[in-house]
């Protein structure tokens, strides 16, 4: 049996155990047994396109008699799809895995359980998606059932504001890849991938289908200013589902855009790629930037996956700008740190998610504020996490540095770019991604020095104990794929070959043959980078200093004076807290980027009532954007509905107004 | 010979379209009924016209159809239920008459623009039968939408059938069980819209529909 119809079968399982979990979900064991089976799905999803992928097999389609009649729904499975198709199967077991356990704290599994197969199911239906109208159906029925999860917790105010913004965003995005594909199909009107990809169109119209593209995938990736609803969605899901929606989504997300981009609408013109290049930049530096104001554990996460977003999408812009100029090269060098970073995305912040999931299981809590010390408490927890905040923040040996560094190295061929524009903007997005990068590693210090290191600030964090194995795994599981990615990254660049070959025309030079695993993306005089070398430094000087701080240290007991600069102080508020170790930050970009306003409360001497500190952020995309779009469409709204109260004839009258015009068009048109 | 029979076809088209254009500058309701009975014997000849051309007998029966019905059995109908209803004021038009008859002539110029250029390839005669036919239905919906009175707008409703009654005979190999539908439509409508006229009577005093606005509660 062909691949392809072992995933379409995959998905439908999906779907028939997302259909019994509806019927059973109330049953004993209802949870183990839809998270288990669901795993084992995944797992075969997984192993099914990964071998697709490695062993870069040609594609393969089938067309099934459902959908529009006549035409049926086609479904392929290409070496793009396949690598999406691995990153769902990859996500989605682990986040199955930790559900295992993370499940059963789960106050109403009916809400849940349904929901999540059914999801898991699209995502795959929309990758293997072979002609516009499978593809629309399958993408809306994923943004459905991942309403549905965040919406799950709706006793919450804050969680159907969450859903409504985010339905309402959906929506938004599914009509604008709906107009994206109709410019695809032209005159003819034939929706199937095949037939878009031989059309000839020109430059509007590829502008177009472009903008169109970056509105539909881009909101639901959370590309800047559409992301506004990421970062209230994303959070308000349980845990797995925001580590689904944030690793694995935002990446269906991106597959539909790379599919229409740089497979669907034909040769790139070189200034499609400044929008994706300066955007991409600019939502990684806004995105991350919150990510450090942010109290909230996941939706800092939330925010810090816009980030990453925002660094995928910057790729693709420089990956397209190099396609344009025919420096294909530096094009499959670029799509290459793309994917390669999309892959890093799903395991580390997967593995944040279910870090926070378990602070929250283990204390009830997810404001950094009240956290602290866990990693006493959940040392495992607390290890992986680790391991996952150092790749993310691009520390080395760890996979998000090798991904990081090769997108680096292709902004340095930039100059070798023709265009005057790119030369002197794409330098400038580099810089913008750099300062993304070191916000990030501040953010993320932030985030594990405040949730896990020093002392408790809460009752609940001093009694947190360790999660169980289930959710252990799962995230030692991905702790040690961040491990393996970032020491052995030639692995992963050769897997990717196949993908960059059919979008990009060349790949870059074969790596994994290399001796002692060191990736050369250009030429051996330019640059290269060893993993392993660097995990075996790391290694051995952490061990030595380790060794030389526990050997050679002084063994004396020191006490500290009576007065002792304010840490003898034995409440926890005495410590760096979430908020002041963001506040240089804040004074920095705050002002400007957040709008952010500060107001203190002073009493006057002799006022008995606490002195007051409050910070107020607010995103400019509300202001700018969204609040004026409501306030116009409140407006329209009002005027129209004077329309509900006419009398007959002047309803009649708008008909006949109507049709006149109608007619006149036709005689004026033809 | 061929062409004067195409000629006259063209005059009984033509003279609907006036007939028309007439019903809408009357402002008394007995003659705007007369004026609508006049409409529909001018489209019995101009169907009877066609049967002949054609050669196609059955509309010898739409014809009569339309002059039993339309130009005989709806007007008097009509006249009883003014004549009980009490109504013989002025009709008051929703625009002055200049202002409609401009628009009207807008209309049928229209119509001539978009059916010689749409129907191109068509045969003659049939063409411009069907822009006749759309002048007549546009002009049609201008009287219901200029006319405040129901009976009025009932006419109007009436005038618009009588044109699509023309497109449907200028058409060849009509069927005529299409015909008697088209025909026992318009029948049905007005029995229907009689019966309506009879409640309007009861509740409101009036045929004006601008009453009905007012029992919805929307003018102050």
């Amino acid at each position: 049996m062909s691949p392809v119809v072992l995933l379409l079968m995959a998905s439908a399982a999906q779907i028939a155990v997302a259909v019994a979990a509806a019927f059973g979900a109330r049953l004993r064991g209802a949870g183990v047994a839809v998270y288990g089976a669901s795993l084992a799905i995944s797992a075969f999803v997984f192993v099914v396109s990964l071998v697709h992928l490695v062993t870069a097999a040609a594609p393969a389609g089938v067309t099934l008699p459902l959908g529009l009649p006549w035409i049926g729904a086609h479904f392929r499975l290409d070496a793009l799809s396949a690598l999406f198709a691995a990153l769902v199967g990859l996500g989605a077991s682990a986040a199955n895995l930790y559900a295992l356990g993370y499940g059963r704290h789960e106050a109403t599994p009916e809400r849940v359980l349904p929901f999540v197969p059914a999801f898991l199911g699209a995502m795959t239906l929309v990758i293997l998606a072979d002609d516009a109208f499978a593809f629309l159906v399958s993408w809306e029925f994923m943004s459905l059932a991942s309403w549905a999860l965040v919406i799950a917790h709706h006793h919450d105010e804050a969680n159907r504001r969450a859903g409504f913004v985010y339905v309402a965003m959906a929506g938004f995005g599914t009509l604008a890849l709906l107009f994206a594909f109709g410019l695809l199909a032209g005159v003819n009107g034939d929706y199937a991938f095949s037939a878009m990809r031989e059309a000839a169109r020109g430059p509007t119209v590829s502008a177009f289908v472009l903008a169109l593209a970056l509105l539909g995938a881009g909101s639901k990736a959370g590309l800047a200013p559409l992301h506004v609803w990421l970062p209230l969605a994303h959070p308000a899901a349980p845990s797995h589902v925001s580590a689904l929606m944030s690793g694995v989504m935002t990446k269906v997300a991106v597959y539909g855009f790379i599919r229409i981009v740089f497979d669907l609408s034909g040769a790139p013109y070189w200034w499609t790629a400044l929008p994706l290049i300066l955007g991409g930049a600019a939502t990684a530096v806004i995105g991350i930037l919150w990510a450090t104001m942010e109290r909230d554990m996941k939706r800092a996460l939330a925010w810090s996956t816009i980030e990453n977003i925002g660094v995928i999408f910057a790729a693709l812009g420089l990956a397209l700008a190099f396609r344009a100029n025919g420096m294909l090269p530096a094009a499959a060098l670029a799509l290459t740190a793309a994917l390669f970073h999309a892959v890093n995305h799903t395991v580390f912040k997967s593995l944040l998610f279910f870090g926070a999931g378990a602070v929250l299981t283990a204390t009830g809590e997810r404001d950094l504020e009240k956290l602290g010390g866990l990693i006493h408490r959940m040392p495992r927890t607390a290890f992986a996490v680790l391991v996952a905040s150092a790749a993310i923040s691009a520390l080395p040996p760890l996979n998000g540095f090798a991904s990081e560094w090769l997108l680096f190295q292709a902004i340095l061929q930039s100059p070798d770019l023709p265009q005057w524009a790119l030369k002197i903007f794409v330098p400038a997005a580099g810089g913008m991604l750099a300062l993304a990068a070191a916000l990030a590693a501040a953010a993320f210090v932030r985030l594990y020095g405040v949730g896990f290191l020093g002392r408790p600030r809460s009752e609940a964090a001093a009694k947190a104990t360790e999660v169980d194995r289930f959710m252990q795994a799962a995230m030692l599981g991905l702790a040690l794929l961040c491990l393996l990615f970032g020491i052995f990254p030639g692995y992963v660049i050769d897997a990717l070959a196949p993908v960059v070959r059919d979008l990009a025309g060349t790949t870059m030079p074969g790596q994994s043959w290399r001796e002692w695993f060191t990736i050369v993306p250009v030429s051996e005089g330019r640059s290269s980078y060893n993993g392993l070398l660097v995990f075996v430094f790391v290694l051995m000087s952490g061990s030595m200093a380790a060794w030389v701080v526990h050997r050679a240290a002084s063994r004396v007991v020191r006490r500290s004076i009576a007065w002792g600069c304010g840490f003898d102080e034995p409440a926890p508020a005495a410590q760096y807290s979430a908020s002041s170790f963001a506040q240089p930050l804040r004074r920095v970009f705050g002002t400007l980027l957040l709008a952010a306003t500060e107001k203190v409360d002073m009493p006057q001497p002799g006022d008995m009532r606490p002195a007051g500190h409050a910070v107020t952020l607010t995103d400019h995309a509300w202001t700018a954007i969204y609040g004026r779009i409501a306030g116009a469409i409140d407006a329209i709204a009002g005027r129209l509905n004077r329309l509900q109260f006419l009398t007959i004839r002047q309803y009649l009258s708008f008909v006949f107004m109507l049709l006149i015009l109608l007619l006149l068009a036709l005689v004026l048109w033809t | 010979m061929e062409r004067l029979v195409l000629d006259i076809a063209h005059i009984l088209a033509g003279g609907l379209v006036l007939v028309s254009i007439a019903m809408l500058y009357q402002d008394r309701l007995t003659s705007m009924i007369n004026v609508f009975a006049a409409h529909a014997i001018v489209l019995s000849m101009a169907v009877a016209w066609q049967a002949w051309l054609q050669d196609a007998p059955h509309l010898y029966w739409t014809a009569l159809i339309a002059i039993v019905f339309k130009a005989i059995v709806i007007p008097v109908g009509l006249h009883r239920i003014v004549r009980r209803l009490g109504i013989h004021r002025d009709i008051e038009a929703a625009l002055s008459t200049g202002l409609t008859m401009m628009a009207a002539m807008g209309l049928v110029a229209l119509s001539m623009a978009l059916m010689l250029d749409v129907a191109a390839e068509a045969d003659p005669l049939a063409r411009e039968d069907l822009a006749f036919a759309l002048a007549i239905v546009l002009i049609g919906l201008l009287v219901m939408v200029t006319r405040r009175n129901a009976v009025s707008q009932v006419i109007g409703f009436m005038s618009l059938e009588n044109g699509l009654i023309l497109a449907a005979t200028a058409a060849k190999g009509m069927p005529l069980v299409v015909e008697i539908s088209v025909a026992f439509s318009v029948l049905v409508a007005f029995i229907v819209i009689g019966v309506f006229l009879f409640r309007i009577r009861e509740r409101f005093d009036s045929v004006d529909i601008s009453a009905l606005d007012d029992y919805r509660g929307e003018r102050q």
